[in-house]
């Protein structure tokens, strides 16, 4: 039976849950000229969150509710990288969703729900919670795609994720409970040593397939990555920011909890299916990119092939795999958040801002924002010294340590490919010149343009000095 | 004299069958009526088996909720709403090759999937309510309550999720909106409604001289 100790371990869990309760009586006794306490009362959940996450922080892993919850080093990192991207989401978002009449408090409540869904995600210690886990996330994923819902284009992408969301739990399930038909148990320490003991079944080789579909739909990696730009595109920019940011995050800890925590034992299985995905997904996003127009489109297909690249770090399927894969997936998560946030900075009531002629001279019109902008393209597409090109270096790295070298030079050739794209926006942004009747202001909110300014100025501060995140992650999967 | 085994199985491949063809019917009817009373039967043959692997708490909550409650409230819905078939049905002839290797990829994995077990069947072990001693019912609430009681309260979060969802997704605030007010209405006052004037009798006036004669 769970007593006090259980609790304890999963305090931060329990006490946002409360919050989110809280914050949804809280909006239903509010008048809608009130809603800026609620922003700012959500902004401080999730920061007392992330403080109790780390004041928390257990020495050894421990386990809470007879293993279905696991707190480990891994989960700790993710869940404050989770923790922030959610807050600095809530910094971002004020002005464009004041200005499309979304500033509703189911924004907040649904974010931090969506929130815990993730943290239980990276912190499952059963198929059935990795499920669940899951579920809770996306479901509101849904609703926040769905959230302006006067706009067919919203509404069709909600539709779209909804439907193949589905599908893929479908086949994640599936997978599940061929798993379980073959082992007989559902806790995943159990199923590793069953995987060890008893060696593979085909029947195991199909469960683990569908288990990788299910994985594959959740990340975005092609050929499962048809909703991610409909998604992208379709979603106000204040929930696509989330969609790449905090549920990536998520999504990485429920490809290293299945594929490591619970078949580790099939690694060479899995290794190899991972590196066709990898390779799929860097040429499809790297090559459609190209062509894009829109920059929240370009954004997905970039998502998608920086999907291929987190894959080149679990292809390893060894500590230095798994260490560079959170790291990617940490460099990813808040590269994202400071190019949408860029977008949500400069959009404004009936002004999207999202395509890539909307950036035309932007340097004349706002040098810092471009500067900002500039950061997260050039982090994004791997420029030293910025951070996402130590981050494409390690999973580069564990690529070759795994023996695949074609795999490595796959991924770097796709890089220079991607170069491209990437440094388009920065060219139209400071050598084009702007388009004549288009006014270009950034949005006057000062703890936002802070917060935004830091965030992308942080992407070249990891580029310099990026030891310690990287010996976290390391000391993470050391064990 | 049968041996029980077989007439189980025998008893387990004609539910699946039931259950499989019903999924069909519910997919390729025309009729969305008769699409809905399929997914009835492929319910109701799942309960079937369900009941054969002794979950019989399992067989009687899907046919209580699911059959119902869901599917009634399923045929509500469908009834009312006019489905243009031909639009919808565009697709199917176009996707189903896909859906036939799909379809054939998941039996194959059925198959695996028993044959499996019947070369692992102690993978499964004995049934655990018969080892603990207790009927099915009581057994899944203690393993519900005790074992399985975090994902139980996930899923009530996700229960609240979707609530909170639909309200988002379908409540508008609109200022032209007439409310009554409850209380208002039961703490008002005759007095504030009806005024009672107290008038000084009298006759009605005699007929006047404008008034013209009947002819």
């Amino acid at each position: 039976m769970p007593n006090l100790n259980d609790i304890m371990i999963m305090l931060p869990e329990f006490y946002l849950v409360a919050a989110a309760c809280l914050l949804l009586l809280l909006d239903a006794w509010m008048k809608p000229e009130q809603r800026n306490i609620l922003h700012w009362v959500s902004i401080l959940v999730l920061v007392v969150g992330i403080y109790l996450v780390v004041a928390g922080q257990p020495q050894v892993t421990v386990t809470a509710f007879g293993g279905m919850f696991v707190r480990d080093a891994t989960a700790e990192i993710l869940k404050v990288f989770i923790l922030l991207c959610t807050a600095l989401i809530f910094v971002f978002s004020r002005p464009y969703m004041q200005d499309r009449k979304l500033f509703q408090g189911e924004f907040y409540t649904l974010m931090i729900f969506a929130t815990i869904g993730a943290m239980l995600l990276v912190s499952a210690g059963n198929l059935v919670m990795v499920y669940l886990g899951l579920e809770l996330m996306t479901l509101c994923s849904y609703g926040l795609v769905a959230l302006n819902r006067d706009s067919q284009l919203s509404s069709e992408a909600a539709i779209k994720y909804f439907v193949l969301g589905a599908l893929s739990s479908g086949m994640l399930l599936y997978g599940m409970s061929m798993v379980y038909g073959a082992t007989g148990t559902l806790a995943l320490v159990q199923l590793h040593g069953a995987v060890a003991q008893a060696g593979m079944s085909n029947l195991m080789v199909f469960g683990l397939i569908f288990m990788i579909v299910g994985i594959s739909f959740k990340l975005g990696v092609a050929p499962f990555h048809m909703w991610i730009p409909d998604v992208y595109q379709g979603a106000p920019t204040s929930v696509t920011i989330f969609v790449g940011s905090t549920s990536k995050l998520a999504a990485f800890g429920m490809a290293y909890r299945l594929l490591e925590s619970g078949m580790g034992g099939m690694a060479h299985q899995w290794q190899m299916m991972l590196a066709v995905l990898a390779v799929v997904s860097l040429a499809i996003g790297n090559l459609v990119a190209i062509v894009q127009t829109n920059l929240k489109r370009l954004l997905a297909y970039s998502t998608i092939s920086h999907m291929g690249y987190l894959l080149l770090g679990l292809v390893n399927a060894g500590p230095e795999g798994y260490a560079s894969a959170m790291f990617y997936a940490i460099s990813y998560a808040l590269m994202s958040t400071a190019a949408f946030g860029v977008i949500l900075a400069l959009a404004r009531a009936g002004f999207e801002c999202e395509e890539i002629d909307d950036f035309k001279g932007l340097n004349q019109r706002s040098p810092w924002m471009a500067f900002l902008m500039m950061l997260a393209m050039f982090s994004l597409a791997g420029v030293p010294p910025m951070f996402g090109f130590f981050a494409k270096l390690l999973v580069l790295q564990a690529a070759i340590h795994a023996g695949m070298m074609w795999l490595a030079l796959v991924g770097a050739v796709f890089a220079i490919i991607g170069l491209y794209y990437y440094l388009r926006v920065v060219k139209v942004m400071y050598f084009d010149k702007p388009a004549e009747g288009l006014e270009i202001r950034p949005q006057a909110d000062g703890f936002l343009r802070t917060m935004l300014s830091l965030n992308a100025l942080v992407l070249l501060a990891l580029g310099l000095y990026w030891g310690p995140l990287l010996g976290w992650c390391r000391a993470a999967f050391a064990g | 004299m049968i041996d029980t085994n077989l007439l189980q199985l025998i008893c387990f491949y004609g539910f699946a069958a039931v259950t499989v063809g019903a999924a069909l019917a519910v997919i390729s009817l025309k009729n969305s009526v008769h699409a809905v009373l399929s997914l009835v039967l492929a319910f109701f043959s799942t309960a079937c088996i369900w009941l054969l692997a002794e979950a019989e708490f399992l067989a009687i909550a899907l046919i209580v909720v699911y059959v119902g409650a869901v599917m009634v409230l399923f045929l509500f819905v469908v009834m009312m709403l006019d489905i243009k078939m031909e639009q919808v049905r565009e697709g199917f002839i176009r996707y189903l090759p896909v859906g036939i290797i799909v379809a054939l990829v998941m039996l194959a994995e059925m198959l695996a999937l028993i044959g499996v077990r019947a070369m692992h069947a102690h993978v499964m072990g004995a049934n655990p309510a018969t080892v603990a001693g207790l009927s099915n019912t009581a057994w899944l609430g203690e393993a519900l309550y005790s074992q399985y009681l975090l994902p139980f309260e996930v899923a009530a979060l996700i229960l609240t999720v979707g609530v909170v969802v639909a309200v988002a997704l379908t409540l508008r605030h609109r200022g032209d909106k007439k409310h009554e007010s409850a209380s208002e209405q039961v703490r008002v006052n005759p007095r504030d409604r009806i005024r009672v004037v107290k008038m000084a009798p009298s006759r009605p006036d005699e007929p006047t001289s404008s008034e013209e004669p009947l002819q």
